[in-house]
């Protein structure tokens, strides 16, 4: 399996695994960043952003960042890019971007 | 295993009753079960001690025996103490979740009350079952009487939950022959056996809300082996275990349980290999046998996995010829799989025993000492002429 | 009785707490299954233990070393699941009872696909209804095994294309009708059964409430576009979940406590063309030569739906 497939994992001998091929540590799927899946990446006007929260709420990957029940961006290091926010958006405030043409724009979330 | 003093009361229990007993004394958090011939007496039992308050256990007459185990697993890894039992088909039917429960080092008790496989339909006893899935990460012990599999069923709690261990275990009683006759068994007092079997302390419980653990997740190339190593480990370590808490049942009850038993074996010419409930038969023989001036004795194996070749070699070497009696019909390998493992136990140690294998009381068809008798017979021949051919032979067949 | 939903749901509310299916789960991009749990996790407000049995769920969100579940979460195998969560639900009830643990209410879920609950689980899930365990099975339904590569299932409508039932020159897709699995388990008379879509998320997460409120088993049934395997852009997720209510293919019903109610009227129906317009799996029903199955099948839809309303007036409110 390659590097990349492994994440950021160490690789365990198996007296240092836990017993019954348990994980205890819960939720530790967030050190598996499924962004660089994405082609095409979600842009949020949030001028005009109606928080209603269709976003966060369709999005397959929990990916719509809200902080006091407002919207505030997409956590990019989840988000696949599936387009789906932007097709429910009900003002169409998400615009679907070629990861392409953003990636001169760096780290912008 | 007579004890010097009573120290419970002698009831007349058929098997089956006897396993529903301990069971009643140890009274498990969780027993899922599906009645099927020769075990459901254990499950009608129980369920008459649910019906009247004898035990507080969550009872689930399920729908069948995969989703028996399915729900005995459920039940451990919620931190419970879970019970089963069945055999032949229902064994079979559970075959997948058996290597779950051991490779998630799950402590479930199950006793399997052997019953051939089909076809043809036969609801009677063979091994087929306990010993097709021999392979499944189960501790396996085998009993010989009533009282054998009373106490190999308060002894497996004990066994399964220790620390060192927490492997599943099998406890297995001839169908029929011990499950459905009648023989005193001497039972605990209540208070005594809830003090031998204490209470299970779990790790890792899924109702431990504050702490989740995800169990089951899928490994694939890099993680998959390292996962399957401790099992080894833990069966490894279960002989010292089990002949830790055989001597500790001893002194409870006065008698000892050990891996192997030996019958007028120490000065044996020729010896028989046995499991089960046969071992009474080979017994009466032997008997008969050494009147007769012939040196003859047993080898009873009272634990299968993990296969005590250490103590088996010890026993029978310097014999003059062995023959192992199986209750299998198994296909392909040049023998039954107990002679493989006594085989593979005498070469790597050099012994160099003659060996010869039976395959006897299929179907639960009997087995009786006359014949055992024949086998020693055969034995003693095999010394004078020093042949062994054929190595596989047929006890009790019409074979014509 | 008929239990109501405590309270109104809240997006806003809700949107502030954690996800119990943290991201870094690998669904395939616009996959519903991650849109339902979440909406099915969001709507309960007790703690949870999750089962899954095999599916793409179950792969994609626990693969060593990595887990997605922030709650109890456990895969046994394929066929097992309603068993699984009834041991669990069973030791609950036993250490709750002899103070082995700590008295607190604990809900139990599982989140099966439609191949683990029609075919391969349904023995082991009708018999865990019939003991009347109390635990919430949702069946995350794309209609097919999507985790081996689009298997038909027996929730595969007539006709369909899946890699087991290929369009070929002599049979055009899925021979058999789908089997009614929703009316299956009301069969079983347990509290409340119902089927849902996440595009009517708020009918969805108001179910789920109904459902993990009542003492005893429930069932959902919910809808989950593949892309992958019903052949669609993944931003069609939720558009194609609403396409499936107007067109009558997934009614959004429920049987609560033996009352039917149906909870969605389409007006007007949109005409079952649409539907197969929408996907790639039904790309050959499009064809001219193939009209007479699109007839067929949208008497069949009809058929079905005038049989729900029937009920629905019989065992009303």
């Amino acid at each position: 399996m390659s590097d990349r497939l492994r994440g950021k994992m160490p690789e365990k001998g198996w007296k240092e695994l836990p017993i019954r091929g348990l994980i205890i540590e819960p939720g530790n799927s967030v050190n598996y960043e499924t962004g660089s899946w994405r082609a095409l990446r979600p842009i949020i006007n949030l001028e005009k952003c109606p928080h209603c929260m269709f976003c966060w709420l369709f999005c397959p990957d929990g990916s719509i960042i809200v902080k006091n029940s407002q919207v505030t961006g997409v956590d990019l290091r989840y988000c696949k890019g599936c387009g789906i926010c932007a097709v429910e958006c009900p003002r169409q405030v998400i615009t679907m971007v070629e990861e392409a043409e953003v990636a001169k724009e760096t780290n912008v979330w | 295993m007579s004890g010097n003093r009573l120290k419970g009361e002698l009831k007349a229990l058929e098997g089956d009753n006897a396993v529903a007993e301990a069971m009643r004394q140890i009274n498990p958090d969780v027993v899922a079960a599906y009645p099927i011939t020769p075990q459901t007496e254990i499950v009608m039992t129980f369920s008459e001690f649910v019906a009247n308050g004898l035990v507080d256990t969550e009872f689930l007459a399920v729908e069948s025996e995969h989703a028996a185990l399915s729900a005995c697993i459920g039940a451990a890894l919620a931190g419970a103490r879970a019970l089963t039992a069945t055999c032949g088909p229902g064994l079979a039917l559970m075959w997948e979740m058996l290597w779950i429960a051991s490779s998630w080092r799950l402590p479930i008790i199950m006793n399997v009350v052997n019953r051939a496989f089909s076809s043809p339909l036969n609801i009677l006893c063979s091994h087929d079952d306990a010993m097709g899935s021999r392979d499944a990460g189960w501790i396996q012990l085998y009993a010989e009487s009533q009282q054998e599999a009373y106490d190999n069923t308060l002894q497996a709690v004990r066994i399964a939950e220790h620390p060192d261990i927490l492997l599943p275990v099998m406890c297995c009683l001839d169908g029929f022959v011990l499950g459905h006759t009648l023989e005193p068994v001497e039972v605990l007092p209540d208070e005594v056996v809830k003090e031998w079997a204490g209470t299970y302390n779990p790790c890792y419980s899924l109702l431990d809300i504050d702490h989740p653990v995800t169990y089951g997740a899928a490994d694939f190339t890099d993680y998959y082996f390292e996962h399957k190593r401790p099992q080894w480990e833990a069966m490894e370590r279960a002989p010292k275990v089990i002949l830790d808490i055989g001597e500790e049942f001893g002194k409870v009850t006065g008698r000892y349980y050990h891996l192997v038993d030996s019958y007028r074996l120490d000065d044996a010419d020729v010896a028989v290999v046995v499991l089960g409930a046969t071992s009474g038969a080979v017994r009466v023989a032997v008997d008969r046998l050494r009147k007769n001036g012939i040196k003859a004795g047993m080898l009873k194996l009272r634990c299968f996995r993990p296969f005590p070749a250490q103590q088996v070699v010890q026993a029978l070497q310097g014999k003059k010829a062995v023959a192992i009696l199986e209750r299998v019909a198994f296909f392909g390998a040049e023998a039954s799989p107990v002679f493989l493992e006594v085989a593979t136990a005498f070469y790597l140690r050099g012994v160099s025993t003659k060996l010869i294998n039976y395959t006897y009381g299929l179907g639960g068809r009997d087995t009786v000492p006359g014949q055992i008798c024949g086998v020693f017979q055969d034995l003693i021949d095999i010394t004078q002429t020093g042949k062994t051919e054929p190595i596989f032979r047929y006890l009790g067949l019409r074979d014509f | 009785m008929v239990v109501e939903a405590k309270t109104r749901i809240n997006l806003r509310e809700i949107s502030n707490k954690e996800d119990k299916l943290a991201p870094g789960h690998r669904l395939c991009l616009g996959c519903a299954e991650g849109i339902v749990v979440r909406q099915v996790l969001h709507a309960i407000d007790y703690p949870v233990v999750v089962c899954s049995p095999t599916g793409c769920l179950e792969i994609c969100t626990g693969l060593f070393p990595y887990t997605a579940w922030r709650v109890p979460w456990v895969h046994s195998a394929f066929e097992n699941a309603a068993s699984t969560i009834a041991g669990v639900e069973a030791a609950y009830r036993a250490l709750k009872r002899r103070g082995k643990i700590e008295d607190r209410v604990i809900k139990f879920v599982v989140f099966a696909g439609d191949g683990a609950t029609y075919d391969i689980g349904l023995q082991w899930l009708s018999g865990a209804l019939e003991r009347g365990h109390t635990f919430l099975y949702i069946c995350l339904n794309n209609e097919a095994y999507m985790n081996t590569g689009i298997q038909r299932s027996s929730a595969t409508l007539k006709w369909t294309w899946t890699t087991t039932t290929p369009v070929g020159k002599v049979i055009p897709g899925k021979k058999e009708s789908r089997k009614d699995m929703t009316a299956i388990i009301a069969a079983h008379n347990i509290p409340y059964v119902a089927q849902a879509a996440p595009h009517a998320w708020r009918d969805l997460m108001t179910k789920v409430r109904k459902a993990i409120a009542v003492d005893g088993p429930s069932f959902i049934n919910i809808l989950c576009p593949c892309v992958r395997g019903w052949r669609y852009n993944s931003k069609d997720t939720i558009a194609i979940s609403k396409l499936a209510a107007d067109t009558c293919v997934w009614p959004l019903y429920e049987v609560d406590h033996g009352i039917w109610r149906l909870n969605y009227k389409p007006s007007p129906q949109r005409p079952l063309t649409d539907w197969f317009l929408s996907q790639g799996r039904f790309s050959h029903l499009v064809a001219p030569d193939n009209a007479n199955l699109v007839i067929e099948l949208q008497q069949c839809i009809d058929q079905e739906w005038a049989k729900l309303e029937k009920l629905c007036q019989c065992f009303a409110d």
